[in-house]
């Protein structure tokens, strides 16, 4: 740069730049920062471009929507893009992304109760208030989805069968309706909305405040259990066994066993702890107690792990890694119960992580459906047998064991839920679906429902059967109460619901 | 901006549709920008684009030349399937650049290949030194590039998958006397675009650095002494090969290359004594 003394007047030479370029039409006209992004589902197997606006807090968000709704664009709302599927792309439309509205506004820690932006990840919250004595009620098996994500989606945890979903955690939230008014929603305020937009995957307003609970714990740890089960009625009957003693139930299926061995697996078993049984509880309650390993066996970083796992992703590799894991199981089984911190047994999609990479570049569906207990058994053995079959099978298989709840859409109730992961290319692509669309008979059939964060592969008449009728027709004529104009949207809204 | 997706349209097929693959290439991966279109390589890249059925978008500030490529191009891009949209804008303004690579992608659903084949060399006397004239070569062959390749990586990097092309020139290789600001901006070029492919190899996507020796088009008109000179189709059909086969960077034609490789080698105080 030239001497300031000597050198030419640096406003002299703003202006000589201005005026050698044309000024741009509207500068810097977005209050949020946004660019154009490829959106995707958190599964990789579908995505679009679209504008990406980050609003930091409710006055941006607020520019933003009136901004598109000035535009004549759609918004799909977004959090971390947890969903596995279509639930946060909004293809030709704009995405909100409020993962950057973020703070913890509050926490009680008489109470346990947290007041939270939206943007606050369970990841933000768990660390936020372990230190104190209190761990979320609810969470995924990853950290990293917001609280309204969660809320919209209404996810749950490996604990549904005991305290419900995220949902029934929520005892209040602000929500930013597309006339630009916030409203305040709880089971007495305003109570219809409160049930439709948790679990109204974005499509009624977005959130901007949210008040939840937490539950009181008295160590950083869980005791543990492992329970190797030989088939699926083996595993049922085990969890029914757990249920009204444990705190959290997971089995995991190996969805190559066949016959006499049909859904196979390993359950875990966990509790929290009573006050007194952790000795050093101000120890256990930390942060750093629950990190996870940054390195394996000290060494290899974990970021490179999704590598290793590549060249087996394959139905030949995926059988042996299933079959290596039932074999560890029936050892693990044989220990006696241990302690595990919670992050450590919460989180486990969070171990590997980008996992997914290892499914190559058409990525990954999560297929999880909801049965209820009296066709449970019969409709899983029957998708096992599909998968067999068709020779397209689930290199990933997870079973929980769910409750109703009062939520317009959800899709928990009395009985069971299986999730299967499968692989995407382009040449099963078509193939895949078709699968996906028989196994959805079968799970209609037997009365069950699909979840939103996971899907994408659900049609609009499977989708409107799976719901009872009056809930859908009250939700939808919220929709139309609340966004006539349609302005909140997404791709699963547009394949699911918006001809309905 | 256009919306694309009602939400009260029918659709009701919950499989996404993927079209069969042609000439290797899905013809839904088959889409690009080419910015500076108007003319010379630009042109002939649109061309060969359209003819192998891309849906592409051809930018440059002259509408008129724009309109005669459209014209010519239309029944050739849709008898392979493509088609192609032209934008009359001025490369080096970066300020209208977010709003048009948006409206250009959506309206594509995506974008595969990105070449920014816009430059100008202004005609200079070796005892001129005329600032306006070499600030204007900056913007077209600098900013421009900066304000549409940071658009385009963005992008790239969301959707780990594309190629972004960047036509430089073997000018850039050394400061010669002929044209200081150009072969300066060249070399401005190399460096971003060879840093934009460092970025990007993470995710898998592409940066190939074009630098082409004498092509026949508007910019060499009534240059005297050239040799090797090839036509600006030529060009073209290397530049997409060396694009596809991934190369790093790919002299035009290729045995510029020992040109390229020599010219570097030559002490300063011999080349200074050269005449080019």
């Amino acid at each position: 740069m030239s001497d300031p003394r000597t050198g030419p007047d640096p406003e002299a030479q703003a202006l000589a730049r201005q005026m050698r370029r044309p000024a741009s039409p509207e500068p810097g006209r977005a209050a949020a920062p946004s660019a154009l992004e490829h959106v995707e589902g958190w599964g990789m197997a579908v995505g679009a471009p679209s504008r990406v606006l980050r609003p930091r807090n409710l006055d941006e968000l607020r520019a933003a929507v009136v901004q598109s709704q000035r535009d004549g664009a759609t918004i799909g709302p977004r959090g971390s893009g947890c969903s596995y599927g279509d639930a946060s792309v909004n293809q030709g439309g704009r995405v909100v992304d409020t993962s950057r509205f973020g703070r913890i506004l509050g926490f009680d820690a008489a109470t346990g109760v947290a007041e939270l932006e939206p943007g606050v990840t369970i990841k933000d919250l768990w660390q936020h208030i372990l230190p104190k004595g209190y761990w979320p009620k609810v969470v995924s098996g990853t950290m990293f989805p917001t609280a309204a994500g969660a809320a919209s989606m209404n996810i749950h945890g490996k604990n549904n069968f005991a305290v419900g979903t995220f949902g029934d955690a929520i005892r209040e939230f602000d929500l930013l309706l597309a006339s630009g008014e916030v409203v305040t929603a709880n089971r007495e305020q305003n109570s219809e909305l409160f049930h439709a937009a948790i679990g109204g995957f974005g499509m009624l307003g977005l959130f901007t405040r949210i008040v939840l609970e937490t539950k009181k714990v008295h160590s950083g740890e869980m005791e543990v259990s492992a329970i190797s089960t030989r088939n699926l009625g083996e595993m049922m009957a085990h969890f029914e066994q757990q249920k009204s003693t444990a705190d959290y139930l997971v089995g995991w299926i190996d969805c190559f066993g066949k016959d006499e061995q049909l859904g196979r697996g390993l359950i875990h078993v966990g509790r929290y702890l009573k006050p007194g049984e952790d000795p050093t509880p101000e120890r256990t309650l930390t942060v750093e107690h629950q990190e996870l390993p940054s390195r394996i066996l000290g060494v290899f970083p974990k970021s490179e792990v999704w590598r290793l796992l590549a060249p087996f992703c394959n139905d030949f590799g995926m059988s042996l890694i299933n079959r290596s894991k039932v074999w560890s199981g029936m050892l693990e089984a044989r220990r006696k119960p241990y302690r595990q911190s919670h992050a450590g047994f919460a989180f486990l999609l969070d171990y590997v992580p980008n996992w997914k990479w290892a499914y190559g570049k058409g990525g990954l569906i999560q297929y999880q459906s909801f049965v209820p207990k009296e066709t449970a058994h019969a409709v899983y053995t029957e998708l096992l047998k599909h998968c067999h079959w068709r020779g397209i099978t689930p290199y990933l298989g997870v079973f929980k064991r769910h409750r109703p709840d009062p939520f317009l859409l959800t899709h928990a109730m009395d009985g069971w839920s299986f999730a299967m992961d499968f692989r995407v290319t382009p040449e099963n692509r078509e193939a895949l679906w078709k699968h996906c669309s028989e196994l959805t008979d079968i799970v209609l059939s037997g009365g069950g429902r699909f979840y939103f964060a996971k899907d994408l592969v659900l049609r609009a008449d499977q989708a409107r059967a799976m719901f009872p009728s009056d809930n859908l027709e009250r939700f939808l004529a919220l929709k139309q109460e609340y966004d006539p104009a349609g302005l909140f949207a997404t791709n699963l809204w547009r394949r699911l619901f918006a001809s309905a | 901006m256009t919306e694309t997706a009602s939400p009260t349209g029918p659709r009701t097929l919950a499989i996404p549709p993927r079209p069969p693959d042609l000439q290797g290439i899905p013809v839904g991966e088959r889409r690009a920008i080419v910015v500076g279109a108007s003319s010379g390589m630009g042109a002939a890249l649109v061309r060969q684009l359209a003819r192998e059925g891309y849906q592409v978008a051809a930018l440059a500030r002259r509408a008129g030349e724009l309109e005669t490529l459209k014209a010519e191009l239309e029944p050739v891009a849709r008898a392979a399937g493509g088609a192609v949209t032209v934008r009359a804008v001025d490369a080096s303004d970066a300020g209208a650049a977010p709003a048009m690579f948006e409206e250009l992608v959506l309206g594509l659903g995506g974008l595969d290949l990105f070449i920014y084949a816009a430059g100008v060399m202004p005609k200079l006397e070796r005892t001129e030194y005329p600032t306006d004239k070499d600030l204007s070569v900056l913007d077209v062959n600098c900013a421009g590039l900066v304000a549409w390749g940071n658009l385009a990586a963005h992008l790239f990097t969301t959707q780990r998958r594309g190629t972004l092309v960047g036509i430089s020139s073997i000018a850039g290789d050394r400061g010669r006397k002929g044209f200081p600001v150009y072969c300066a901006s060249k070399a401005f070029m190399n460096t971003y675009l060879e840093a934009l492919r460092n970025r990007l190899s993470e995710v898998d996507v592409h940066v190939c650095t074009i630098k082409p020796g004498f092509v026949d088009t508007a910019m060499t008109q009534g240059m005297k002494g050239l040799f090797w000179l090839i036509s600006a189709e030529e060009a073209a059909r290397q530049i997409l090969s060396a694009a596809r086969k991934r190369v790093n960077t790919r002299y035009v034609p290729g045995r510029w290359f020992f040109v390229g490789t020599t010219i570097k080698l030559i002490p300063s105080f011999v080349f200074r004594k050269l005449n080019f």
